[in-house]
Order: C-alpha cells, then sequence, then structure tokens
C-alpha cells in the first residue's frame, strides 16, 4: 500500500509537437485537500484529463492509492476510486435531480449492468441518491429535469454526481467557475462539508476560495509544477511571485483577512 | 434523517388499471372486429408492435440510431421458418408456441455477433454501420439461397403434430391469440427494462455518454447489451410473423422494412415508451388500409412523415401527452375549437392535394382506362383543365385558411403554456 492517495511521477503529455504538461511530480496524501493553480493555458485541466483517464500521457506514471492508473479507461479510474466533475457543466439534462444522482450510484453498489432488479426496489441505491440530494441542498428538486435547474443548482449537482460512487479521491475542475460571490462562499462550505475525509484535487481561480480551503496549493505555469507547499509558503515563495502570483496574492492578502 | 423519505409504492393502482385495459383490449379486440380482414390485421399489429418496440430501445431509450433493425426481425423470421420446417419434417421436436423464442433467440444470436461491431461506435459512425450491416445481409441474402429461399422465399405450414387443447392454429384466430400473449407479455418485459438499473444507465448514455464513463460504466457495454435486448424482441416478432404469414422472403430483412420500422417508431413517438405501440398500430393501417385505398399511399406517407418531422418530432405520443397536460390543468375547453379548425382546413388542403394527386397517378399508370378519375365521391377528369383548377383552387384555399388556423393556433398554445406555467410557480410558492 502507497503512503499517497494519488502520486504522479515525471508525467508528460504531448500534442504533437507541443509539450502541455512536462515532467510533473506530485504527491497527494489521503485526506488532503489540494489547490491547483496557475494562469490560462497552464496545463491545469490537461493535467485533471490525464490523471481522470480522458487521455493517457504521453511518458510518466500516474498511481492511485498505489496502483497504477495511466493508459486505463475513465471507466476503470472511477471504479479503483478516483471521481471528478467538469468545467463545463456535465449532467443528464433529461433526467430528473433524482434519476442523475441515483445513476451515479448504481455503480458502486454493485449493482452493474443488472436488468434483472427495478429500480424502485433498490432500497440502499435510492436511500443513497435522498441522502446525497439533501446533502447538495436540492432535495425540493427531486422531479425537476436536470435541464431545467438554474447555474448554481446546476453546479450542485455536477458535485452530487461526482461524489455519488463514494470514491476516495475527488477531481473538481473550477467548480465555483461562473458563480457570483455569494453563490460562491456558500458553495465552498458546501464543497467542505461534502468532501468530509476524502482526498480532494481541485482548480480554482478564487484566490480567496484557494487559501480558504487548501491545506497545499500546487502552482502549474507552462505544463510544470513550479511550488507545492502550504498556502503561507507559496505565498512567500519567490519564485511563485516572481512567475505568476506576485500581485494576486497582494491583492488577496490586502482583501482577504 | 432520510430513511423512508423513498416513496417506493409497491403497488400502483394506475398502472395495474393501464396494464389490464391493455390486456383486456387485446383480449376482446377480435370479439368487436370479427371480419377476416381486421383478425388478420390485429395480430400484424401485435408483430408490428413488439417489432417498433425494440427498434426503440435503441432510436428512444438509448439514442442509437439504426438503420438496420430489420436485419434482426427478418433473420429471427428465417430461422423461426427452418425450424417450422424442421418441425413439420420431424427432425425437430418443438411445439409451434414456441417458434417465436426460437426467432428470439436467433435475433438474439445475431445481435450478439453484429451488435459486437456495430456497438463499438455511437451517434453518425452507429447509424453507417448499422446500414453497412443491413446491406451486407441483405446481398448474402441473394447469395445463400438454400437459407433465405431465392425471390420466392421459403414457405412452410404452421399446423404441425397434434393439437393441443384442440389448438392447431390453423384458424387465423387462434395465431391472433398467441400472437396476442407474446405481445403483452414482450411489451411488460420492454416497459420493465425502462425501470430496471440497465435500462436507466442506457438513458444516460443516451443523454451524455461522456459523464457515463466517469459514474464507472462502459459505455460500450451498455449499448451493446442494449443492442442484444432489442434483437432478442426483434426476433421474436419475427418468429410470429414466420406463424402468420407462413412465407418469409428476402424482403424481411431489407432496408425498405428497416426504413418502415425506424419511420413508425418516430412517428409513434420514440420518446415515450407507448408511442411505439401507436406506431406499430399505424404500421399496418398503412401497409394493408392505405396501400388499398390509393396507389399513391407511400407518397402520402412521406408527406405525413415531413410534416411530423417539422411541426411534431416527438411523434403522436408526445402531442398526446403536451394535450394531456393542457387538460390536467383545465385548459383544453380554451383550445378545441382551434383544433376543429385545423383539421378541417387540413381536410380542404388534402382534399385538392389528394386529387391532384391522384390524377398524376392515373395518368402515369391508367391512362388506358380514359381519363375518369373517382375521387371521393365525385368523377374528375385527369386531362380536364376544369378539373386540375378546381382541385388547385381547393389544396390553395385550403392551404390559406390552414395557415391562418396554424397561427391562431400557435399563439393560442403559447398563452396557455404560459398560464400553465404561472399556475406551476404559484403552487410550488404554496408548498
Amino acid at each position: 500500500m502507497s503512503d499517497y492517495a494519488l502520486e504522479l511521477r515525471g508525467v508528460t503529455k504531448k500534442f504533437g509537437k507541443t509539450e502541455i504538461i512536462r515532467g510533473v511530480d506530485l504527491q497527494v496524501r489521503p485526506g488532503e485537500r489540494v489547490a491547483v493553480i496557475g494562469p490560462n493555458g497552464a496545463g491545469k485541466s490537461t493535467l485533471f484529463n490525464l490523471i481522470s483517464g480522458r487521455f493517457g500521457p504521453t511518458s510518466g506514471e500516474i498511481l492511485l492509492a498505489g496502483q497504477r492508473i495511466d493508459h486505463r479507461k475513465p471507466f476503470e479510474i472511477n471504479r479503483m476510486g478516483l471521481s471528478r466533475s467538469f468545467q463545463i457543466t456535465n449532467i443528464f439534462p433529461k433526467l430528473s435531480v433524482f434519476e442523475n444522482l441515483r445513476c451515479a450510484v448504481l455503480w458502486s453498489l454493485g449493482y452493474r449492468y443488472t436488468f434483472l432488479k427495478f429500480l424502485s426496489g433498490l432500497k440502499d441505491a435510492n436511500e443513497r441518491a435522498e441522502q446525497l440530494m439533501e446533502m447538495i441542498r436540492l432535495d425540493k428538486k427531486r422531479d425537476t429535469l436536470a435541464m431545467n435547474l438554474t447555474y448554481a443548482e446546476q453546479r450542485a449537482l455536477e458535485i452530487g454526481i461526482t461524489i455519488a460512487g463514494g470514491a476516495q479521491v475527488i477531481l473538481l475542475d473550477e467548480p465555483t467557475a461562473g458563480m457570483s460571490k455569494s453563490e460562491t462562499q456558500r458553495f465552498i462550505h458546501l464543497i467542505r462539508e461534502v468532501t468530509e475525509g476524502r482526498t480532494l484535487l481541485t482548480v480554482e481561480h478564487d484566490m480567496g476560495v484557494v487559501f480558504g480551503l487548501a491545506d497545499r496549493i500546487a502552482v502549474v505555469v507552462y505544463g510544470e509544477v513550479i511550488a507545492f507547499d502550504t498556502p503561507e509558503a507559496v505565498r512567500a515563495n519567490p519564485k511563485v511571485q516572481e512567475a505568476y502570483l506576485g500581485s494576486v496574492i497582494a491583492e488577496s492578502q490586502a482583501g482577504g483577512h | 434523517m432520510s430513511q423512508a423519505v423513498y416513496r417506493f409504492k409497491p403497488i400502483n393502482v394506475g398502472r395495474w388499471v393501464i396494464w389490464s385495459l391493455f390486456a383486456l383490449l387485446m383480449l376482446v379486440a377480435p370479439l368487436l372486429f370479427t371480419s377476416n380482414l381486421s383478425v388478420t390485421m390485429l395480430a400484424q399489429m401485435g408483430i408490428a408492435i413488439i417489432a417498433c418496440l425494440s427498434y426503440n430501445i435503441l432510436l428512444g431509450q438509448g439514442g442509437m440510431l439504426s438503420f438496420g433493425h430489420a436485419v434482426y426481425t427478418g433473420l429471427g423470421a428465417y430461422v423461426a421458418m427452418h425450424a417450422l420446417n424442421a418441425a413439420t419434417a420431424g427432425t425437430l421436436a418443438i411445439p409451434v408456441s414456441l417458434l417465436p423464442l426460437v426467432g428470439g433467440v436467433a435475433g438474439m444470436g445475431f445481435a450478439v455477433l453484429l451488435g459486437y461491431v456495430t456497438t463499438r461506435k455511437s451517434g453518425t459512425p452507429f447509424a453507417m454501420i448499422t446500414l453497412g450491416v443491413a446491406e451486407l445481409v441483405f446481398a448474402m441474402s441473394l447469395m445463400f439461397s438454400e437459407f433465405f429461399g431465392g425471390e420466392a422465399g421459403i414457405s412452410g405450414n404452421r399446423v404441425v403434430g397434434q393439437p393441443f387443447f384442440g389448438i392447431t392454429y390453423g384458424p387465423q384466430i387462434q395465431v391472433y391469440y398467441l400472437i396476442a400473449v407474446y405481445t403483452f407479455v414482450s411489451v411488460a418485459a420492454m416497459y420493465a427494462l425502462t425501470q430496471t438499473p440497465l435500462g436507466r444507465i442506457l438513458n444516460a448514455v443516451r443523454d451524455n455518454p461522456e459523464r457515463v464513463e466517469f459514474i464507472g460504466y462502459n459505455t460500450q457495454r451498455v449499448r451493446y447489451l442494449a443492442f442484444i435486448i432489442a434483437g432478442f424482441f426483434a426476433g421474436i416478432s419475427g418468429g410470429l410473423a414466420t406463424i402468420n404469414f407462413e412465407i418469409v422472403t428476402a424482403e424481411v430483412v431489407g432496408a425498405a422494412r428497416s426504413g418502415g420500422y425506424l419511420l413508425f417508431t418516430f412517428l409513434g413517438g420514440a420518446t415515450f415508451f407507448f408511442g411505439p405501440i401507436i406506431g406499430g398500430i399505424l404500421m399496418v393501417i398503412a401497409f394493408v388500409l392505405l396501400s388499398e385505398l390509393t396507389k399513391a399511399w407511400l407518397l402520402y406517407l412521406g408527406l405525413i412523415f415531413l410534416f411530423m418531422v417539422m411541426y411534431a418530432p416527438g411523434g403522436i405520443a408526445s402531442l398526446i401527452m403536451m394535450n394531456l397536460r393542457v387538460a390536467k390543468y383545465g385548459k383544453l375547453r380554451q383550445i378545441w375549437t382551434s383544433y376543429l379548425g385545423l383539421g378541417l382546413t387540413a381536410l380542404v388542403m388534402l382534399a385538392g392535394a389528394g386529387a391532384m394527386i391522384e390524377m398524376v397517378y392515373h395518368l402515369q399508370l391508367n391512362s388506358a382506362l380514359g381519363d375518369q378519375v373517382r375521387f371521393m365521391g365525385m368523377t374528375l377528369n385527369a386531362r380536364g383543365l376544369d378539373s386540375w383548377f378546381g382541385a388547385a383552387f381547393v389544396m390553395l384555399t385550403g392551404l390559406g385558411l390552414f395557415e391562418l388556423a396554424r397561427r391562431q393556433y400557435v399563439h393560442e398554445w403559447g398563452e396557455i403554456q404560459e398560464e400553465i406555467e404561472k399556475e406551476i410557480k404559484r403552487r410550488e410558492m404554496t408548498v
């Protein structure tokens, strides 16, 4: 068994001749909350896509609790205990809130591809879906089709689907993108609550959120992790300030504390 | 806590009523429509309903547009026919009542084989592959005449062995009841499928295949399993057709048949479970009655299809459900005059267009019989200027009035939907 919930060893990714990820090493301990920050186009989303199996790395290894997951299919990685959300809302628009969540719990409860049991009789799946619905505060919208929810509600549903299967490692790709300040505040609270006790990796732009949420911060610039440390240390890191963060951190210090 | 929040209803009264009515309807239908033609048609409707519903597992439930569903109904029919002939020859001991299952297993077997390739892809590539597979099988049907019987096809005799409780399957009515039993069980089983984990994940694959991959499911596997199940029920439909018609020809695996399933499933409505049932019934009415009524029936069918795709893409089922919603809020009264207007003006338009279509067909096909065309109780002259002018006038008048009625209707419909939305909001607030 590995000491790390998630580990990247010398991961690179090339699209054609362009190297998007250039040798990333990263070790995330179980239960840790890690924020991945960096300028637009630094490769944060690509990193998430590599980890979650949307595509394989050009070289390097990715390990989930000590097991290789690079070059595995997304559904295999999910079954091994890693789940992700998407920057652009990615839900089942024509299914109700309840159905969305129930679909997301089915595999983990062992129902797989069965067509010999009725959904209505799956007590554990139904209860789990109801529970999740309460957790993401959508229990009043139980039978509303996902496409008819407000944007913030859809984002909450996205998180609900992501955590539904009980994965131990959760990847959230810009969970608060496009939300207002007050919505973001409430949402961060929600994310804290629902990912309690799990390992969390999140891409985030709002520095207030990052410093409030993360145990450690990974700074990605041009496809490389230039710093991976506690918020205080990252803030003080001259390399980070020089490369990217100086102005932003100064702002958040002035305004946020 | 959230225990027992889930409203599990072991006995759903409404559901029992609907299924009982469905069974009752099939039971008494041949007692109400007793003529030979109607019993034949009822039997064919059962066959078509199973075929269209099985097709809708792909199209409506799984978002898979197949252009080759007749491959599975057709091959099921062929295998069932060979089994029937083997039973007649005494080489295979199988009762006629189980032949549809032979067809079903055959359909499933071919779906296991061919679907493995087909369901690797989704969307347009899937549609193209099904088209290719359909062409392949049709080409083979012309090559292997031992199995497919060449141009004449293969025929058989469904009266085999000792009568069982007096059932010989000689009389059409006995065949009807065999088909009715299979139809009821198949429809119930296919409905049950929509209520299972696989059925729901299939909907999820239809809506957002990428997301399904990230909740632990292999979308290819989901599509493949659905395809196999659809193949099984398609095969049952084929097996029943074998018993009903006692002949199978190569056209049952042909593109026209596949197109028919697609067209009528769509017409009936792919978005609701019961849509393809309506589609299957319409299919038989069109193929048996409409084709008797006029030589131009395919043209009319094409027009209806075009019209539906443009104005009611959800098919007849969605029209019914939308109006049920309006009725539920007590607003059907506001709009029924509009429907009357739409119906009447459409009839006028159709009468004019129909007259012209019939005259064209008459000139093309029957001009040796003279220029007289009988149409809706009138005698038209296919070469007469006044007949053409009259028909054109009627059609254009109808078209104009229809457009007026349509605008009025769209306006009223919009208002009613707004009122309903407000009503829903109001109710939500008070809860």
